[in-house]
């Protein structure tokens, strides 16, 4: 099993604070890993040490053997990395198949002199990015709604079409940020179902940020916990279920006796 | 139900619906604002002004506008028949008080404060009549204007939109009379009875006012609606025909203005690269302007520090060229600062550029503030651009060539980029957008926009001259796109037209004109927030 993401010691300190302490990452390809923990916990932090938003103060991570900490935030992006926000941040006033399309277009720039003169090749490349925006829709579950602004979309849809996005630049690593957060059990356990396809057909490796219980140990192979900055367990869910740190650290010492069922009960 | 009304009546004395105070509070305001209006000179410029000869000046209009609008006032407080005689009175009575405050101030002799106040602008406000003559009339006057208000206001929609669009008409083409002079003069003869050189005759009034009319009803538009796209086209592009005929048809005033918005269009456009797009703000973009020009300048004329004296075609190129490079280089470390401090850095650049070819340290090669003269005019195989006209289809070609190659852009996907960037920096960067270089791609190809324009300003005053390149430019072609609609194309034209065009055709009111440009920005931003022509696709998320 070859790791796709290494992460090593990572640490990331804010003036006073300690955000994440020393925090390992091991990810295999192909792989859906969870990283839980109570608010506040470091876990978005991670992310942002993950894809350069932020320079991590120590450690090193390694994507596909090639060192990126530190590389440009556009370069970790160039290297395969992609990511959804926690707060959603589309181009608010662009259309759905605009927002993919950027996407597509940092990708493969198209020639500036063959849109300016309308070339055949520049049609082609035109069509082609259209069609290829049209079916990352199609794999979200967004048919027919391209020209609408992404403004408009309900919350659902901006979750979808955020995930889309990310797919755009054709990552072979995708970072979800709460990609369940404030929906319905249906609407969560179908966000679960696509996740689960994103891997399947397209091969993805996926790091994703959960709140919801439910979701958490019904996707991913593997979980991290992240408590005040600090890893205080790794395991399958099975093992997480059962540490009793895991259960303190959510519940409280003292409810840590009632278990982790409780917890996924609430949802 | 009828008891109620019957009641309702009884309260109130039929001849003061809603009141005294009302009535009051309009007279009393109508009253102020005409002397207003005398007091400040307002009144004085425009009272040798005619509106229509022989019948109505600029500055009485301006009066019977209040009346007018005090009537209308009064009228949607209260939306009774009994109104219109409430309306009446107090029109009167304003009237009454105006000449009243002529005979105050005449006496009081305010003169040493407010200049503008001479004995014969107090006496053409009363027609230069006898004061109790005069009283009688200005009352009169009053309150017909303002029962028309009050009238308006309790008709229909159609005869309102039918007597406004008349009053429009009238007003317009009193306004615009040396416009519509020369198209008119171009088309031959049909000057001599519609308008003279002192404006509008009372049967070029009455035509006026019927055009007026006619396009507010619009008689044709649903038939218009229905016709097919094709046709539509057809008759927009005649439109545009006729527009663009328009200089060569009338004189080199038309051409003038014209030109003028052309240039500023191209300005425009490129500001809308930056700003509209990739939504950097940009308060030095003067400064392009300024490199564009100067390089025509020392490149073309026979100046001091002129590097060889080539032809303005020729030189062309390379003011767009040292305008994107000026962007470019000024880019570099500017464009890493975000927002309102981008502004306050750009501003900077403006003032810096200015304060350089102003400078001693330059003046051998720029000429300081004498600035680079005897830049010849522009000129193709022999073939010199002289006229304001022939200046006009140069700058109106290369105004369409700009116009292009922004559409294409902003189509493109640099230009998506471009958009990715103004919405959230951070979000583009981890898509993998090189963001230092998607803005300095903007801010240089704006620069290159500006640039153009520059040197066709060059070449069209044939001078250069520091004080060209003020701070107001920058301005200028910012209120353009605020009042256009920010990231449109079609509002780049609309707002220069606007902005640019009325306060040139609107000479007659001297240094006025600007207020009609300060009135049209606060409008805009006040009732259409996205522009006169905002992005389609806001229009069709909007229904």
């Amino acid at each position: 099993m070859t790791l796709l993401l290494s992460a090593t010691g990572i640490s990331k300190r804010f003036g006073g604070l300690l955000a994440i302490d020393n925090v390992n990452l091991a990810v295999p390809k192909a792989a859906i890993h969870a990283i839980i923990g109570p608010n506040g916990a470091g876990k978005t932090t991670l992310f942002n040490c993950l894809t350069s938003f932020v320079k991590p103060s120590a450690g090193e991570i390694y994507l596909n053997g090639a060192r990126i900490d530190g590389l440009r935030p556009d370069l970790v992006a160039s290297h395969g990395i992609a990511r959804t926000y926690q707060n959603i941040r589309l181009f608010p006033d662009l259309t759905a198949i605009e927002n993919i399309m950027v996407g597509l277009d940092a990708k493969s720039p198209e020639s500036l002199l063959g849109a300016l003169f309308a070339t055949p090749a520049h049609h082609r490349k035109v069509r082609d990015t259209i069609a290829r925006a049209t079916a990352l829709l199609a794999a979200v579950g967004l048919v027919g709604r391209g020209d609408r602004l992404a403004r408009h979309l309900p919350y659902g849809d901006q979750r979808r079409l955020e995930i889309a996005r990310a797919m755009s630049i054709d990552p072979v690593l995708l970072l979800l940020d709460e990609p369940a957060a404030g929906m319905n059990p249906v609407e969560s356990h179908a966000m679960l179902e696509l996740i689960r396809r994103l891997r399947d057909e397209f091969g993805l490796t996926i790091i994703l940020i959960e709140h919801q219980m439910r979701v958490v140990m019904g996707i991913s192979e593997r979980i991290t916990v992240l408590d005040h900055g600090a890893c205080i367990a790794e395991g399958t869910p099975a093992e997480i279920r059962e540490n009793s740190a895991v259960i303190a650290a959510y519940l409280g010492a003292r409810a840590a006796k009632h278990g982790m069922d409780a917890l996924e009960r609430q949802g | 139900m009828a008891s109620d009304l019957a009641q309702g009546v009884a309260r109130r004395p039929i001849a003061l619906p809603g009141g005294l105070r009302p009535a009051v509070n309009v007279t009393i305001s109508v009253a102020v604002v005409c002397a207003f209006t005398v007091l400040v000179g307002l009144f004085g410029q425009f009272s040798d002004r005619a509106m229509v000869v022989g019948v109505l000046d600029i500055g009485h209009s301006l009066m019977l506008a209040a009346a007018l609008a005090g009537g209308a006032v009064l009228a949607r407080r209260q939306r009774m028949a009994s109104v219109l005689i409430v309306a009446l009175i107090s029109g009167a009575v304003a009237g009454g008080l105006v000449q009243a405050l002529v005979v105050v101030a005449r006496w009081a002799n305010l003169r040493w404060m407010l200049v503008s106040l001479t004995p014969v602008t107090l006496n053409r406000v009363g027609f230069l009549l006898p004061d109790d003559q005069a009283a009688l009339v200005l009352a009169a006057s009053g309150a017909c204007a303002a029962l028309v208000g009050a009238g308006l206001v309790l008709c229909g929609p159609i005869p309102r939109r039918i007597v406004l669009g008349a009053l429009g008409g009238v007003v317009c083409a009193g306004l615009l009379r040396e416009l519509i002079r020369g198209i008119l003069g171009g088309l031959g003869g049909v000057d001599d009875w519609g308008f003279t050189y002192d404006g509008l005759l009372p049967a070029g009034a009455a035509v006026s006012a019927a055009i007026g009319a006619l396009v507010t009803i619009r008689p044709g538009a649903a038939r218009y609606a229905q016709l097919p796209p094709r046709v539509k086209l057809g008759a927009r592009l005649l439109c545009l025909l006729v527009l663009l005929a328009l200089p060569a048809l009338t004189n080199d005033f038309v051409a003038q203005v014209m030109m003028l918005v052309c240039l500023y269009t191209l300005m425009g456009l490129g500001l809308n690269i930056e700003l509209g797009l990739a939504g950097l703000v940009d308060l030095g973009f003067v400064a392009f302007f300024a490199v564009g020009a100067y390089t025509v300048g020392l490149l073309t004329a026979d100046a001091t520090g002129a590097g060889g004296h080539l032809t303005f075609f020729a030189a062309l190129p390379f003011s767009i060229a040292f305008a994107a490079l000026a962007g470019f280089l000024f880019g570099l470390p500017v464009l890493k600062v975000r927002g309102d401090y981008l502004a306050i850095a750009t501003l900077g650049l403006g003032e810096i550029i200015r304060v350089l070819v102003l400078s001693d340290m330059l003046k051998p090669e720029l000429g300081g503030a004498q600035g680079i003269v005897n830049i010849p005019k522009p000129a193709l195989f022999g073939f010199v651009l002289s006229s304001p006209t022939r200046l006009f289809y140069m700058t109106a070609i290369m105004a369409a060539a700009a116009g292009y190659i922004a559409w294409r852009l902003q189509h493109s996907g640099l230009g998506r980029r471009w958009l990715a960037v103004r919405e959230d920096e951070d979000v583009a960067q981890a898509l993998g957008i090189n963001l230092v270089g998607v803005k300095l791609s903007a801010y240089t190809m704006g620069a290159g926009f500006a640039g153009l324009a520059g040197g066709i300003f060059a070449g069209m005053v044939g001078s250069v001259f520091p004080q060209s390149f003020q701070l107001l430019v920058s301005v200028n072609v910012l209120a353009i796109l605020v009042v256009g609609g920010i990231g449109s194309l079609p509002g780049v034209i609309i707002g220069a037209a606007a902005l640019i065009g009325a306060p040139e055709v609107l000479r007659d009111l001297g240094e006025y004109r600007y207020l009609i440009y300060g009135i049209v920005v606060i409008a805009v931003v006040r009732l259409k927030p996205d522009g006169l022509s905002p992005k389609a696709i806001r229009q069709r998320e909007a229904l």
